[in-house]
């Protein structure tokens, strides 16, 4: 996407050439990536994908082996003093003094901002803590929160100011199924808010229901990039059509353009049905067009449908190997 | 310049930041509500306590010359208890709890994960360097004056208390002597801050706090054997814990400042090269943990 379509300043993480190497190990190779501002962006990829090490050059953590960053629109890390405090950042789970309560914490990290105003400090805290279901557990020592509140807390010290951006690393590690809606939620009304969110995660579903847009990591690599619009019509369509008249729907198929197979002798499912399928070129044939033909070709269609390749299959696809396995 | 988004967008509380004092405040708070701090200034209170105890049940007096320095005057003046105790404390216990402090750092942030979100926030890499040193500099003080203070309580509990003879012969006030052991405590203080910046340099090699926290202290030692090697002279004035055991001339009548002048130069001269070692390691180093 380094083509220019987005001016600097619209988008709010920009990386060209982005490559960090730990020895001989390259954990980022050469990515460009583009968040626009206002967007909700997925980043996903298996664990070991190098997001993680993405986000911590990006946030000035790590130094970058060579290329550039810049985070809403300052170059990175030469303005770090100037961005930091417009992001917001839960970065590679949560890290707290197990000896503090969570309010405690929270006073802690605020004082380390410049830019916070100290008057304001415990009712920002307050705030913080009851917008992420924290606030009955304010008073209690961190060592005794479970994984899932210490990630709520994570996510109560990123909410400390207004943000312009938010980082998001693997926010939802440790919730519940319960919890994680609630993450979903916040996370929509903050970006309504016009806070623009990035989000890593190597749970498909998760990022399927809250980003506009996703880029997907594979061993350090930039595989895919775009609204997810964008990468669910990058996956094929196929029409699959159920009968037992496999020669004649081949056939049929074939007249109307399409590249036809039987994916599925006769008789597997206990009758004589087969299936035929055949991709379906977007803007091609009306898939209505298609059972008309067939229809009027005698072929006895006993079921009809135009598959689209889940965004699961695609992402299988872009990263060769099962969702979670570790490179 | 309003094209810039940073502006536009206006969301600064503030068009200057702050000098953030709070992140000293906040330090110094995190340092002494924890228990383990708590913990080794007890263990330092106890120093005082457990030696006064000792004299006061023995049935003879301690002999001059017996033990450590002044303890032969514990008993005719309980004001000596504090800088007895501070004499049993340098070589060792301080040392100690200096080098937890001091190790822990960088290295115990880094240990917790709270690193990186310090950094993020931003508190800014040279300023927490700062705030770090100088949250260890409160430590080498609180330490001190625990043992001096503790001293001062039991010694005035169990034996008499009266004006004080000075090394020198010359006579002082208990008000006097008691500005004096505060004097002896900035002292021991002073000379534990070349440790703590040696601390405070390990701590930022490591994401392991114990290492470098007894690699500190295992550094005080190794400076205090050499500094007893007779063939190694040379190098004598050049360890920091050359001048720890000197403030003895600051019990005499009138005060000599050359050990403490000497002492606070060499002390601030290992601040300013471990100092300087820690800014080089912890300004570009990539944070991991």
């Amino acid at each position: 996407m380094g083509d220019g379509r987005h001016p600097a300043a619209e988008l709010a993480i920009e990386t060209r050439g982005l490559t960090k190497r730990f020895g001989h190990q390259t954990a980022v190779n050469s990515i460009d990536l583009a968040v626009p501002r206002g967007s909700v962006f997925g980043f996903l990829g298996p664990n070991g994908s190098g997001k993680t090490t993405t986000i911590r050059v990006a946030l000035g953590l790590a130094a970058a082996t060579s290329g550039q960053v810049s985070v809403l629109g300052q170059e990175m890390p030469r303005r770090l003093k100037d961005v930091l405090p417009h992001v917001g950042a839960l970065v590679e789970g949560p890290g707290f003094y197990p000896f503090l309560s969570g309010a405690a914490n929270l006073h802690r990290l605020d004082s380390a901002d410049r830019y916070a105003p100290s008057a304001t400090r415990r009712a920002r805290v307050r705030e913080a803590l009851d917008r992420v279901g924290l606030g009955h557990a304010a008073g209690k020592k961190v060592g005794a929160y479970s994984l899932g509140m210490k990630q709520r807390l994570g996510l109560a010290n990123a909410l400390l100011m207004p943000r312009e951006l938010l980082v998001l690393d693997e926010p939802t590690n440790g919730l519940d199924p319960l919890g994680t809606r609630e993450v979903r939620n916040l996370v929509r009304s903050l970006a309504a808010e016009g806070t623009t969110v990035f989000v890593s995660s190597h749970l498909l579903a998760e990022v399927e229901q809250m980003c506009t847009h996703v880029a997907v990591m594979s061993v350090g690599r930039l595989v895919a990039q775009g609204t997810l619009d964008d990468l669910r019509r990058a996956g094929e369509a196929r029409v699959r059509v159920r009968t037992p008249d496999i020669a004649g729907a081949l056939r049929v198929l074939a007249a109307l353009g399409l590249v036809p197979e039987q994916t599925e002798p006769p008789g597997r499912a206990g009758d004589d049905d087969g299936v035929v399928s055949a991709p379906l070129a977007p803007g091609s044939t009306a898939p209505e067009a298609i059972v008309a033909a067939l229809v009027a070709g005698d072929v006895r269609v006993r079921a009809f449908s135009v598959d689209r390749a889940s965004l699961e299959d695609r992402f299988v696809a872009l990263t060769g190997e099962g969702f979670d396995i570790a490179q | 310049m309003p094209s810039d988004p940073l502006v536009r967008a206006g969301n600064l509380p503030c068009a200057r930041p702050a000098v953030g004092w709070d992140l000293f405040a906040s330090e110094l708070a995190v340092l002494f509500r924890r228990r383990r701090t708590w913990a080794m200034l007890l263990a330092l209170a106890a120093v005082p306590v457990l030696i006064a105890v000792a004299v006061r049940l023995s049935s003879s007096p301690p002999e001059p010359g017996r033990g450590p320095p002044f303890l032969d005057r514990v008993t005719q003046n309980g004001l000596f208890v504090g800088i007895t105790a501070l004499v049993v404390c340098i070589p060792l216990f301080l040392p100690l709890t200096v080098g937890v402090v001091a190790g822990d750092t960088i290295a115990g942030e880094a240990n917790l994960g709270t690193l990186r979100y310090l950094l993020v926030v931003p508190a800014g890499r040279v300023r927490l360097l700062l705030v770090k040193f100088a949250g260890a500099a409160a430590f080498c003080l609180a330490a001190t004056l625990t043992v001096v203070v503790s001293g001062a309580l039991i010694g005035a509990a169990l034996f008499p208390v009266g004006p004080v003879t000075l090394l020198s012969g010359d006579t002082i006030s208990v008000g006097e002597s008691i500005l004096r052991s505060l004097l002896v405590a900035g002292y021991v203080t002073v000379s534990l801050l070349g440790l703590s910046a040696i601390g405070l340099f390990i701590s930022t090699l490591t994401v392991v706090p114990v290492g470098a926290m007894a690699a500190t202290i295992v550094l005080s030692v190794v400076a205090q054997v050499l500094g007893a090697l007779p063939q190694l002279e040379w190098l004598h004035p050049w360890l920091f814990s050359h001048y720890w055991l000197d403030f003895a001339d600051l019990l005499r009548q009138p005060i000599a400042w050359t050990s403490f002048g000497d002492n606070a130069l060499l002390q601030a001269g290992y601040a300013a090269v471990f100092g300087a070692l820690a800014y080089g390691r912890f300004v570009t180093k990539d944070i991991l943990s």
